[in-house]
């Protein structure tokens, strides 16, 4: 079978090796758990619980703060302690309510007593808003408004996105072996809201046991298929994977359902499974602890809200001092300068290196060797691009297409003078972004 | 008394704490490749190794003493400028290394010692540096210090004699093949493709240059966009216009001499100063190619190579100007608007 990809990317090492073999094991977190009001994209979500109240594990205690937004709800049952700004991953003070665990996860009413084929299409969809669920890869995008296009009937194509092509993460890696049943379903349930869509689980070639699996569980699934990636980065990337399973391409002005598709996360598509059919709603995730500066990498069933240090020690501490902790993977993670912020639904991994390689080289003068233009999966030139941003050249900066970058960071990690492209293009997109929202 | 002071000190050795447990933070991406700027630039020098070897082999030890003295210039150039213009010293990278090396490989073994020197000053301090160092030239400095050299003394320049060998007593000083071949004389070429005849210290050996470019082109330091454009694209007009057609000696001694390996996989490919796309690098192939068959057929002289890359460096802006590439997902702006 061919295999689907795109032009561009980049092999970094993948260091999957240190905790891809290691089971998933749940853990209880030990302190307060801490819930940021804002976790996903969109307008923040608003608080409805008060100081001093108890809450059940899955009762809703922030209510969605607009349309495109999303409830949270509690992890474990306990007493509000309160609502307060606590830092967050991105390292902004954001609102949060703080919930202090009795230890008994007493559980709240489930989402819904009906089962999945007694449910109507808007039921469903009520259920996965109900649940808080937001893409789990990293943007943290509210699902259910991803799975109310306007025009769904000429949505025809759902892809579950197992590619994973962060290096070192390995949660999607184990949920798919662990619970692979939930995952086809989670599909199926998706494409019940789209009659005339197919499901493709798109999977990286480097993990051949989970492709084979998923086509032993999907045979005799006429609707469902599934692809064989080539493995490299950013082939998780939105846009790249669209154009890989289907050969369509989108821009940056164009939404997946442009192009006939959408695009979710493996936990995701697990989280809606579970909140459909036993209207659970989205309060663990899977976080892979790893790094070569921790002593025990593994993958942990964690709920959210707990303290990002407590992982560390239950993975048996570092053995050496860390250089760098970032929560997610090393190409699109947040670097944390403190440990104690909370695991929120879009935290994917703690990874935690001796090394810090962007302090170790000194960015020097560009020599247009065009090894970031070869990489760039949006066909940009992002030398010249980050030269315009740079100077804050807008005019030149939008003529070269700046706007379309993904900002997936391949040009930073290829440059042999390591220059700071991706940051350069970042800053300027921001700059660009605020200004026509202002107009 | 004691007590307040113990106090303090643990209230300072708690924020001295703190301030270790922080971790430096950086925008993503968080690793980097191991590819860097002077692993290129060595690799460069490394593939230059067997033809500049064969020349020291085939000129003798003046081609050594050259080449040595060209580098050595390029590398105190680059040095004392950073030195008087106090910046950082950028000797570490060997770009300084690669052009030295390629203006001794494009001298003449009979020049006289000083021609490296003014070749290097202007290769380092004139071309390269005035202009804000590496990354800023619009000229290949090798190249521009050969022409500069030229132009400047065609004399020595152009004189090919030389002693064969480490112990060869008998000058030999015969026209370069290229020149015999404008002049209508035949070529041995088998002899030009190992390199056993007059030139300057590193364009005679073909087979040399052809190692080193395709080890290039292996390790993808360069591709083969520029290099393969370029050659094919001056065969096929010297094949047109040379008017001798498609005879093989003709086109065989236009391809193996004058320079056109050590420039097609050496200089015009030098990052710099070629366009940075693709599409914009066969343009500027195909044009070299064409510069040079001009320069070649109709020229004066019989070798057009390094005046051709120094025009095509010229171009290169504009080149860059018309193949700026459509990005991932484009539509065309009639479409939009609709």
């Amino acid at each position: 079978m061919a295999l689907f990809t795109f032009r561009g990317g980049v092999h970094p090492f993948d260091g999957k090796a240190l905790s891809k073999d290691k089971p998933i094991e749940e853990y209880k977190p030990k302190g307060d758990l801490v819930y940021p009001l804002s976790q996903h994209i969109g307008a923040p979500a608003k608080a409805i619980v008060e100081k001093g109240q108890r809450v059940l594990m899955g009762e809703r205690i922030a209510e969605a703060g607009g349309f495109v937004s999303a409830c949270i709800c509690a992890s474990v049952s306990g007493t509000v302690k309160g609502i307060e700004k606590r830092r967050t991953v991105t390292g902004d003070m954001v609102d949060c309510i703080i919930i202090e665990n009795d230890g008994f996860y007493e559980k709240a009413e489930p989402l819904t007593d009906k089962t999945f084929e007694q449910m109507s299409r808007e039921e469903v969809l009520a259920v996965i808003r109900d649940a808080g669920i937001t893409g789990m890869g990293g943007a943290g995008f509210p699902t259910h408004v991803k799975l109310s296009p306007k025009e769904p009937e000429k949505i025809d194509t759902i892809i579950v996105n197992c590619s994973e092509c962060e290096p070192y993460l390995t949660s999607d890696y184990r949920k798919m072996l662990e619970e692979p049943d939930k995952l086809v379903h989670g599909l199926e349930i998706m494409l019940s809201l789209f009659d005339n869509a197919r499901g493709v689980l798109a999977v990286e070639d480097n993990k051949p046991d989970c492709i084979k699996l998923l086509k032993e569980k999907t045979a005799g699934k006429e609707r469902i298929s599934v692809a064989a990636l080539k493995t490299k980065y950013p082939q998780g990337s939105e846009r790249q994977l669209i154009f890989a399973v289907t050969g369509r391409e989108i821009n940056s002005k164009m939404l997946p359902a442009d192009a006939g598709c959408v695009v979710n996360n493996t936990d995701t598509v697990i989280a809606i499974n579970n909140a459909v059919t036993e209207g659970e709603p989205l309060i663990h995730r899977i976080v892979t602890v790893t790094g070569d500066a921790v002593k025990d990498p593994r993958n942990f069933k964690v709920y959210t809200g707990t303290d990002y240090s407590e992982l560390i020690e239950a993975a048996g501490g570092f053995v050496t001092e860390p250089a760098k902790i970032i929560s997610g993977g090393p190409m699109m993670g947040f670097a944390m300068f403190d440990l104690h912020v909370p695991v929120t639904k879009s935290s994917s991994a703690l990874l935690c290196m001796s090394t810090d390689e962007v302090a170790k080289w000194e960015p020097s003068a560009c020599i247009n060797c065009g090894r970031c233009v070869d990489v760039c999966p949006s066909r940009l030139i992002p030398s010249h691009i980050a030269d315009h941003a740079a100077h804050f050249n807008e005019e030149e900066f939008l003529g070269l297409y700046g706007m379309e970058c993904v900002e997936c960071g391949c040009c930073s990690y290829v440059c042999p003078a390591k220059r700071q492209l991706a940051q350069s293009i970042k800053t300027m997109r921001r700059l660009v972004m605020a200004k026509r929202k202002k107009k | 008394m004691s007590d307040t002071e113990n106090k303090e000190k643990t209230a300072g050795e708690k924020m001295k704490e703190t301030a270790q447990l922080l971790k430096s933070v950086s925008p993503t991406p968080h690793v980097r490749d191991k590819v860097s700027t002077s692993y290129l630039m060595g690799m460069v020098i490394a593939a230059l190794m067997p033809a500049e070897i064969y020349g020291i082999w085939h000129f003798g030890p003046r081609a050594l003493i050259i080449t040595l003295i060209s580098i050595a210039c390029c590398i105190f150039f680059e040095w004392g400028f950073d030195k008087i213009i106090k910046k950082k010293s950028t000797v570490g990278d060997l770009s300084c290394v690669v052009t030295g090396l390629l203006l001794a490989m494009n001298l003449p073994v009979a020049v006289p010692l000083w021609i490296p020197v003014i070749g290097a000053f202007v290769a380092i301090v004139v071309v390269k540096m005035l202009f804000g160092g590496l990354g800023q030239n619009f000229m290949n400095p090798a190249l521009g210090a050969r022409c500069f050299l030229v132009l400047s003394f065609a004399r020595y320049m152009t004189d090919f004699s030389y002693k064969p060998g480490w112990g060869g007593a008998d000058v030999v000083s015969s026209a370069t093949p290229l020149a015999r071949l404008k002049a209508g004389e035949s070529v041995d070429l088998m002899q030009m493709f190992i390199g056993n005849e007059g030139g300057t210290i590193g364009e005679t050996s073909a087979v040399a240059l052809l190692l080193g470019g395709v080890f290039l082109i292996a390790c993808s330091v360069i591709t083969w966009h520029v290099s393969l454009c370029y050659i094919v694209s001056l065969l096929a007009f010297t094949a047109v216009f040379g008017g001798r057609g498609f005879d093989i000696t003709y086109l065989g001694g236009q391809l193996y001499g004058g320079g056109l390996m050590l420039g097609a996989f050496f200089m015009a490919t030098d990052y710099v100063t070629r366009p940075i796309t693709r599409k914009g690098q066969v343009i500027y192939g195909i044009f070299l190619g064409i510069l040079t068959g001009i320069f070649r057929v109709f020229g004066p002289g019989a070798e057009g190579v390094s005046y051709a890359i120094i025009i095509g460096n010229l171009i290169v802006p504009l080149i860059e100007k018309i193949t700026v590439p459509r990005h991932f997902g484009y539509k065309k702006p009639a479409k939009e608007v609709a």
